[in-house]
């Protein structure tokens, strides 16, 4: 006989946390689709498909069965938050290669679920970024700002098969996004106030249409915070080291360094707090430890957008904080009931 | 009102104590066997005092506390003994353990009780009768009453009695107070005189309010000073540091107990059993149980120690589609075979059904959630813990606080993942025990074997010593052995030798043979001595749990 | 150039002095590499290892004499732990470990001849000459020594088997990698 502990039926389920995180998400989605248009949408499906494929793969060759693995939804949340960092209507292969790198190096060869050490969607960003840097810039233009707005067949053959509608110019349906704009500004000697006051993309805090796709992600986040899927201190932390070091900056030289407030309104920022830095996996699991990660990584990321060569911070910052998750745990563990307090 | 304090973690899942908290606690009824165990709490294991073939009456002390840890065993009804050995009990193991099994009669005919006059008695007298009635604590852990009632030099300044009764489906406690919270009350009363407590204060989850109402009707009508207070219901709210922090604010340290920070603990249905041995002189045969889940009558009965639960679950109305049964609660019990008796520490007993209880789901790896940080009430790192755990590395396990786990399992139920968490820290526990028993034991070894090298060296030394002066002594005197003599050794040790092996191989007469019946009786209440030492020899360590 | 080699040697007599200094400060007395391999050894005195006993055993490891996995009653856990210690390879057992046993003497067929006593390296077991023995089975350390000495056979190795006390939890079926 073998006894176990407890035999209450479980209230929760990894698949459970999954789902709840990809309908956290759909606020985005949506706002991402009404600013942006179709693109993202196929971006979404697709990364999806891939990384239930890749995930498939994976298992079957380590040995794993596949049904509890691609239902427990793992997959799919990292699809979904590589494909909404990056551009929405990047070509195909693409995706292609951020989610091999993503499911297939970053998550299985480090264990699978629960053993990798860094976020599996930011480690397929960054290999994108380093790899294609001319493709990750090609943002979606706003559709209010778009010479053209892409229909979804439209989009469709723009991602698969490279072709653009007919007559339409590639500007007019991509764009720089605000950060691009202002690290392409002030590479040539323009201060903030000019950069402003020469481009369309800058809306009322960030950027015209993306702002919204942060408030947004913001709403989505705040409800996962509420079913206690990610703790407060993730978030919270990672837009008050956004907000004290662009702050900081901003204070410093306001020609040159961008407002914290247009910093925490990229939806990077935002995705980046409620949905990457939040991955319990790569984070830490300690309450301080949190706060430091979350702190670290806000710090990083405005480091990397100010004086780095790469427009945004936000997937760099995650991966080098996760890189110090042992320690910060070893370093917070939280005081044991009845032990003496410090 | 008293302010209460919030303990750390905890859970609240769907009660179920609606379906057998309704009706009333059910008379008990005589089982034709009983299967009385030894070993009920925790401690030494009682010594058997009976014999195969004896009358015993019902409340006759048949196994008697042995050592300071330890407390006696008491015939449930009247009867034959008619077996002490090895039987199925209710352990997580399934091994078997050594009972007294009872033939009842049906007369149930009581031995002769003495009530005790507890109030002009020494305390230390008192404390022995406890411990003679077989008191043991009821809410789970069964630790000699007798040990917590002594304050030896720790005063205790407030004594709490526990009527949390946080697990999901039990309801003994619930009902205990509703019908026959006076002698809850009595018994409190008199832990208070023994112990010296200032304060007396009866914790119970708000989700009893019938038991809250008759509680403090109860202290009225007594006239007692004692605080009948509404804890909210959370669990293990019941667990001896929870309860404590909550109604007094005191953090028990790690490693102790509420005992050394002045509070002590006890259930309510300790209260009662004492209440029953020392105003009536009843040795603690019965308890009340919970049968519930899937049975047709879910219900507390009042149950004889030693009823195999199947035959209690058979009263209570067996059904179509039983996958098992759990002594405890949802949380904290385990799985016990039908024919395990009802022992001090049976609360409940859980009927499974798969619509209940469905197969656990499949495990998944630990994606470091930390819901199960966030529930723990030692406030660890369970997720940390399993690690260390799984990974055998148990020394880092206990540096992260192992043995500050109860084990109430709140980590296991919230884990989305589905590991059964708790099932790695008493792996990992035990683990811990049988190597420090096992290091302990080769200390022992290591020591005797050096002595024993030192002693052997001292001999030689003392004999050439002696063969030193000896040789002086005698050096005129004409050598001491002769040639005939040493052949004479000789063959009294060939001789020995040959016998030896005729013995063996069955033809000769045994040493054992042609021996008077006094002998043969000697040597029979010497093998039975020994038999009884083996068993002994066998301790046990368990954590202590309240709840 | 005579500078450099003068401030080297300087260098080189100040750390030699301290180093000899310290040497003689901390000296430990005995060879504490003894008594922490003779502290992981079971301490069952069996000679299993061809040594005559824990401790010469231990003494012969540390002197890279003898090899670590020569010692059946400390399991594979033994060998592991000990090769942690020396920072050498685990090696496979060089024997086959038995389960844990304690001597059991038949007192029916005992002569009393007193050479299971001389025999046992832990004093565990009760007699004297002409007088039945008995093993003392909670100091007993299962080396079987007492077994060949004895003339009459009448001594026998009991596994314990496990009950209650002894009962250990199991270590957590973890069923990831089996087919659903």
């Amino acid at each position: 006989m073998t006894a176990s502990t407890h035999t209450l039926p479980p209230n929760t389920s990894v698949t459970r946390v999954m789902t709840l995180v990809l309908a956290c998400l759909m606020p985005g989605v949506l706002v991402y689709v009404w600013q942006f248009g179709w693109g993202i949408v196929i971006n979404l499906v697709w990364a999806s498909l891939l990384a239930l494929g890749i995930e498939a793969l994976a298992l079957r060759l380590r040995g794993y069965p596949l049904k509890p693995f691609l239902t427990d939804g793992s997959a799919v949340v990292t699809a979904w938050l590589l494909a909404l960092s990056i551009p929405p209507l990047a070509p195909w292969w693409m995706t292609l290669v951020g989610m091999i790198f993503a499911i297939g190096v970053a998550k299985h060869l480090y264990g699978g679920l629960g053993q990798n050490i860094f976020n599996p969607a930011m480690i397929g960003f960054a290999v994108l970024i380093i790899s294609f840097p001319v493709q990750m810039t090609q943002w979606s233009a706003p559709l209010s700002l778009a010479g053209h707005a892409p229909n979804f067949t439209e989009s469709l053959s723009l991602i698969f098969a490279d072709t653009l509608p007919d007559g339409v110019n590639l500007d007019a349906i991509i764009s720089a996004t605000p950060l691009d704009t202002v690290r392409t500004g002030l590479m040539q000697q323009h201060t903030l106030d000019e950069i402003h006051g020469a481009s369309r993309i800058f809306g009322q805090i960030g950027g015209v249409g993306s702002e919204w796709v942060a408030a947004a992600y913001l709403v989505g986040g705040i409800a996962l915070w509420a079913f206690r899927i990610v703790p407060w201190q993730v978030p919270v932390a990672f837009l008050a080291g956004i907000w004290l070091t662009a702050g900081f900056l901003h204070w410093f030289d306001t020609g040159r360094y961008a407002a914290p407030w247009f910093q925490i309104a990229m939806p990077s920022s935002m995705l980046g707090a409620f949905f990457i830095a939040t991955d319990p996996v790569s984070g830490s699991t300690t309450p301080k430890g949190r706060l430091i990660f979350g702190l670290g990584a806000g710090f990083l990321t405005v480091i990397i957008r100010a004086f780095g060569g790469y427009p945004d911070g936000v997937a760099f910052s995650i991966l080098l904080m996760n890189l110090c998750v042992p320690l910060i745990d070893a370093w917070t563990q939280p005081r044991v009931f009845g032990t003496a307090k410090d | 009102m008293r302010t209460l304090h919030r303990f750390p973690g905890g859970i609240h899942p769907e009660e179920h104590k609606a379906e057998s908290s309704a009706r009333p606690i059910h008379a008990p009824f005589i089982p034709n066997r009983l299967f009385i165990p030894m070993r009920q709490h925790i401690g030494q294991p009682a010594k058997p005092i009976v014999k195969v073939g004896d009358k015993v009456l019902k409340g006759q002390m048949i196994g008697q506390a042995d050592g300071y840890v330890s407390t006696a065993v008491h015939a449930s009804s009247s009867g034959v003994v008619t077996g002490i050995g090895l039987h199925a009990v209710a352990h997580p193991s399934g091994l078997p353990d050594l009972c007294i099994t009872i033939d009842t009669d049906g007369h149930d005919t009581w031995t002769e009780l003495q009530p005790l006059d507890w109030q002009s008695l020494d305390p230390a007298a008192v404390r022995g009768y406890v411990r003679d009635l077989g008191i043991a604590g009821l809410g789970g852990a069964v630790f000699p009453s007798s040990i917590k009632l002594d304050p030896k030099n720790q005063p205790i300044h407030t004594l709490i009695l526990n009527g949390g009764e946080c697990e999901p489906w039990i309801t003994c406690d619930d009902r205990l107070m509703r019908e026959r919270a006076e002698e809850v009350l009595q018994g409190a009363r008199i832990m208070q005189h023994l112990l010296g407590a200032q304060t007396v204060i009866a914790g119970i989850e708000d989700n009893k309010p019938e038991a809250i109402a008759a509680m403090q009707a109860a202290a009225e009508k007594l006239g007692l000073q004692i605080e009948i207070a509404a804890m909210p219901t959370r669990y293990p709210g019941g667990g001896g540091k929870q309860i404590t922090q909550t109604l007094t604010g005191l953090e028990t340290p790690s490693g102790k107990l509420s005992t050394d920070i002045g509070v002590q603990v006890f259930n309510v249905g300790t209260a009662y059993a004492l209440a029953r041995a020392i105003l009536h002189g009843e040795p603690l045969i019965s308890r009340i149980v919970t049968v519930t889940g899937h049975v047709l009558g879910p219900q507390n009965y009042e149950t004889l120690i030693g009823t195999p639960m199947g035959e209690l679950v058979m009263h209570a109305g067996e059904r179509e589609g039983t996958t098992g049964l759990i002594m405890g609660g949802p949380m904290m019990g385990f799985d016990v075979q039908p024919e395990a008796p009802v022992v001090k520490a049976t609360n409940c007993v859980l009927v499974k059904s798969a619509e209940l209880f469905p197969p656990k789901p499949r495990e998944l790896p630990c994606i470091r959630c930390t819901e199960c940080a966030r529930v723990c009430p030692a406030q660890l790192q369970p997720q940390e813990l399993y690690w260390f755990a799984r990974a055998k590395n148990f020394g880092k396990a206990q540096e992260y606080n192992l043995f500050d786990c109860i084990e109430c399992g709140c980590c296991s139920y919230v884990c989305p993942s589905h590991i059964p968490l708790v099932d790695y820290y008493r792996f990992a526990k035990s683990e811990i025990w049988a190597r420090e028993k096992e290091k302990h034991a080769a200390d022992i070894a290591r020591e005797r074997h050096e002595f024993r090298l030192f002693r052997l060296e001292r001999e030689k030394k003392e004999k050439a010593e002696r063969l030193a002066a000896k040789a002086q002594t005698k050096k005129a005197e004409a050598p001491t052995l002769t040639t005939d003599e040493q052949d004479a050794k000789k063959k009294l040790i060939a001789e020995a030798l040959a016998r030896a092996q005729a013995k063996k191989a069955g033809v000769a007469p045994k040493n054992t043979d042609n021996l008077t019946p006094e002998q043969c009786a000697e040597i029979a209440e010497i093998e039975a001595r020994r038999a009884r030492i083996r068993e002994m020899a066998k301790k046990t360590i368990e954590p202590e749990k309240h709840l | 150039m005579l500078t450099a080699i003068l401030v080297m040697a300087g260098i080189a007599i100040v750390l030699g002095a301290v180093l000899g200094y310290a040497a003689l400060r901390y000296k430990v007395e005995g060879d504490p590499l003894v008594e922490k391999i003779d502290a992981i050894l079971p301490q069952t005195q069996c000679g299993q290892c061809g040594y005559p006993g824990c401790k010469p055993y231990a003494t012969a490891i540390a002197k890279g004499e003898a090899d670590i996995n020569k010692c059946p009653p400390g399991g594979e856990e033994g060998v592991k732990k000990l090769a942690e210690l020396l920072g050498v390879e685990v090696k496979p057992l060089d024997a086959e470990p038995k389960p844990k046993a304690v001597a059991f003497i038949d007192e029916n067929l005992c002569i009393g001849c007193t050479l299971c006593i001389q025999a046992c390296p832990v004093d565990a077991i009760l007699g004297a000459a002409k007088q039945m023995h008995t093993i003392i089975a909670s100091e007993c350390t299962g080396c079987e020594l007492c077994v060949a000495p004895c003339p009459v056979d009448c001594i026998s190795m009991v596994v314990l088997k496990e009950d209650l006390p002894h009962w250990k939890w199991k270590y957590p079926v973890f069923r990831i990698k089996q087919a659903a």
